[in-house]
C-alpha cells in the first residue's frame, strides 16, 4: 500500500508520478479525495482559512489574556527557568523516567513475546492460561494495581522497593499489550512462510525463531514503538508511588518554587520532546515499510512505474 | 464480615461516578475525535495543521500530567471548575486524539483506488464519501474505537490521583480501614473487567450491525 486516504502527516508529500512532478504542483496532502479546486473552490478555501485563523487567534488570545490578567507572564515567574540548575533537576527526573521505562520495556517485552507465543501454542491449557492472563491484564487499570502495591500489599507484609511498585504493575499491563502486538505480527504473515520452513525440515520452534518472528517483528515495528511511547507516558504514574521520575520531580519543584503553571509547562515540553521524537521514528518506520516493495524490487533503468496501477 | 458487601452503598455510588465519567467523556471524545479527523481531511491547510498538532500533543503527553496541570495549576490562572467536570474535560480532549487516530486508521483501510474510481464515475465529494468511503470505513473503525473506549474506562481511574472519588479511590479508602487487600482489589478489578467486557461486546454488536458482506 503506497498511498493513504488520510496521510499520517499533513506535510507536503512527494508527487507520486513523474507526470505530476512535471505538471502543476500538488497542493493538498488529502487530494485523493477531491480534485484540484477551481476559482470558486479556491475562494471558499481562502474564506475558510481566514475564518479559522480568526477563530484560532481569538481563542488563543483569550487564553493568553486570561493568563496575563493573573500575572502568569510576569518575568519573575519564568526567570527560574533560565537557570540551568532547574532544568538539571528536571532532567534527573527524566533519567528516572527513562530507567523505569527501560526496565518495563525489557521485562514487559520479554514476557509479552512469551505470552504471545503461548497464546498461539498447540497445548490447549497453555493457550488458555496465556489468553486469560492477557485479557485480565489488559482490562485492569494500572492505577488499581499501583494502589494494591502501595497500600494493599504492605498490609499483608509484602513491601517492594519504590521502583518496583511502579515497574511491576506497568510490566503486567504492558506485557499483555506486547503479547497482542506479537500475535498480530505473526498473524499478519502468510501461512506459507511457516509451512515452507517446516517443509525445509525445520522444527516448529526453529521455524518460529528463524523465519516467522523476524518478519513479524519487522511488520509490527511501528506498533512496538507506539507502545513504547505509551509506556513512557505510563511511567508518569511514578508520581503516585513517589518514585523519582519526571512528573514527580516536576511536582516537587512546583511546590518548592510556588510556580505551578511554568513548572508543569516545562514538564509537558520535556515529555513532548522525548515522546515526539519516538513518535516521529515510528511514523518514519511506518512510511518506510509502506514504501518497501513487498513482492518484487522495482526494475532498474525504466521510467518511473505508476505504482498505483498495481494497487487498484 | 465481607467489606465489599458492608460498603455496598459507597461502592455503587463510586461505580456510578466512574460510569458517568466514562459515558460522558466517551460520547464527547467520539464527537470531538470525528471532528478532528474531518479537520484533517479538510481542504483548509490551517485546519489540517491544527488537527495534526492537536493529535500529536495529546498522544505524546501523559494523561496524569494533563490532569495535574488542569486541576492544580490552572486555578492559578483563574480557570477553576469543579473537580469532576475538570477530570471529564481532560479525559475527553485526551481520548479524542486517540479516537481521531482510530478513525484515521479505519478510513485508511479503504484503498485510494476506491475513491479514485468513484471520482472517475463522476461522484461528487459528498457522494463518494457517503456511498463509497464511509460504508467501508465504518466497519473498520468500530473495533479500534471500542478499544479506545476500553482504554478510556481504564483511564477514569487516574482521576482518583487528583481526588475524584470514583471506584479506584473508593476501594482504596475501604481497604485502608478493612485491610483485606486481595479480596477488595480483586473485587474492583472484576468490576473494571466487567465494564471492559460490556464495551467490547457492545463494539462487537455495532460491528456486526454495520458490517458489509462481500
Amino acid at each position: 500500500m503506497t498511498d493513504q486516504l488520510i496521510p499520517d502527516r499533513p506535510a507536503a508529500r512527494p508527487a507520486r508520478t513523474a507526470r505530476a512532478k512535471r505538471g502543476k504542483k500538488r497542493t493538498y496532502a488529502a487530494s485523493f479525495i477531491y480534485d484540484q479546486p477551481g476559482p470558486r473552490g479556491r475562494r471558499n478555501i481562502l474564506i475558510g482559512s481566514v475564518v479559522s485563523s480568526v477563530v484560532f487567534i481569538v481563542v488563543i488570545g483569550i487564553g493568553l489574556w486570561q493568563f496575563a490578567s493573573h500575572g502568569q507572564f510576569a518575568p519573575e515567574r519564568w526567570q527560574p527557568f533560565t537557570d540551568w540548575a532547574i532544568w538539571q533537576y528536571l532532567l534527573v527526573g527524566l533519567l528516572g523516567t527513562l530507567e523505569a521505562a527501560a526496565i518495563v520495556a525489557v521485562l514487559g517485552g520479554a514476557l509479552g513475546v512469551l505470552l504471545g507465543l503461548g497464546r498461539m501454542s498447540n497445548h490447549r491449557w497453555l493457550r488458555w492460561i496465556c489468553s486469560a492472563y492477557i485479557e485480565i491484564a489488559r482490562t485492569i487499570p494500572v492505577l488499581l494495581m499501583i494502589y494494591l502495591m502501595l497500600f494493599g500489599l504492605p498490609q499483608i507484609g509484602i513491601n517492594l522497593p519504590t521502583l518496583w511498585k511502579l515497574v511491576v504493575p506497568l510490566t503486567i499491563a504492558n506485557s499483555a499489550v506486547f503479547a497482542e502486538i506479537v500475535r498480530a505480527g505473526v498473524g499478519s504473515l502468510p501461512r506459507g512462510q511457516r509451512e515452507a520452513a517446516l517443509s525445509l525440515g525445520m522444527r516448529g520452534a526453529q521455524a518460529m525463531r528463524f523465519v516467522v518472528l523476524p518478519q513479524a517483528f519487522r511488520n509490527v515495528a511501528p506498533s512496538l514503538i507506539t507502545q513504547l511511547v505509551s509506556l513512557l507516558k505510563d511511567t508518569s504514574l511514578g508520581y503516585i508511588v513517589a518514585f523519582t521520575e519526571l512528573l514527580y520531580r516536576g511536582q516537587v519543584l512546583a511546590s518548592f518554587l510556588h510556580l505551578l503553571i511554568p513548572t508543569y509547562i516545562a514538564v509537558t515540553v520535556i515529555y513532548l520532546v522525548v515522546n515526539g521524537s519516538l513518535s516521529a521514528l515510528a511514523s518514519r518506520l511506518q512510511r518506510g515499510s509502506r514504501r518497501r516493495p513487498s513482492t518484487q524490487p522495482a526494475l532498474p533503468g525504466l521510467p518511473a512505474i505508476d505504482t498505483k496501477a498495481a494497487n487498484v | 464480615m465481607n467489606p465489599l458487601i458492608d460498603n455496598l452503598g459507597p461502592i455503587v455510588q463510586a461505580l456510578g461516578t466512574t460510569l458517568m465519567m466514562a459515558l460522558i467523556a466517551g460520547v464527547c471524545s467520539i464527537v470531538l475525535g470525528v471532528l478532528v479527523t474531518v479537520a484533517r481531511v479538510s481542504p483548509i491547510p490551517i485546519l489540517r495543521a491544527a488537527a495534526f498538532l492537536y493529535v500529536q500533543f495529546f498522544i505524546n503527553v501523559p494523561l496524569l500530567a494533563l490532569l495535574l496541570l488542569a486541576v492544580f495549576a490552572l486555578p492559578d490562572a483563574g480557570l477553576l471548575l469543579p473537580l469532576t467536570p475538570t477530570a471529564i474535560i481532560v479525559l475527553t480532549v485526551y481520548e479524542a486524539a486517540y479516537v481521531a487516530e482510530a478513525v484515521r486508521s479505519g478510513v485508511n483501510t479503504v484503498s485510494v483506488g476506491q475513491v479514485e474510481a468513484s471520482r472517475a464515475l463522476g461522484f461528487t465529494l459528498a457522494q463518494s464519501l457517503r456511498f463509497v468511503v464511509i460504508p467501508q470505513a465504518l466497519r473498520a473503525v468500530v473495533q479500534p474505537i471500542g478499544n479506545v473506549m476500553i482504554a478510556l474506562a481504564m483511564n477514569t481511574a487516574l482521576a482518583a490521583a487528583v481526588g475524584v472519588v470514583e471506584l479506584t479511590a473508593e476501594v482504596n479508602k475501604i481497604n485502608l480501614i478493612a485491610a483485606q487487600p486481595i479480596l477488595i482489589f480483586s473485587g474492583a478489578g472484576l468490576i473494571y473487567m466487567a465494564i471492559a467486557l460490556a464495551i467490547g461486546l457492545a463494539a462487537g454488536w455495532v460491528e456486526r450491525k454495520v458490517a458489509i458482506i462481500r
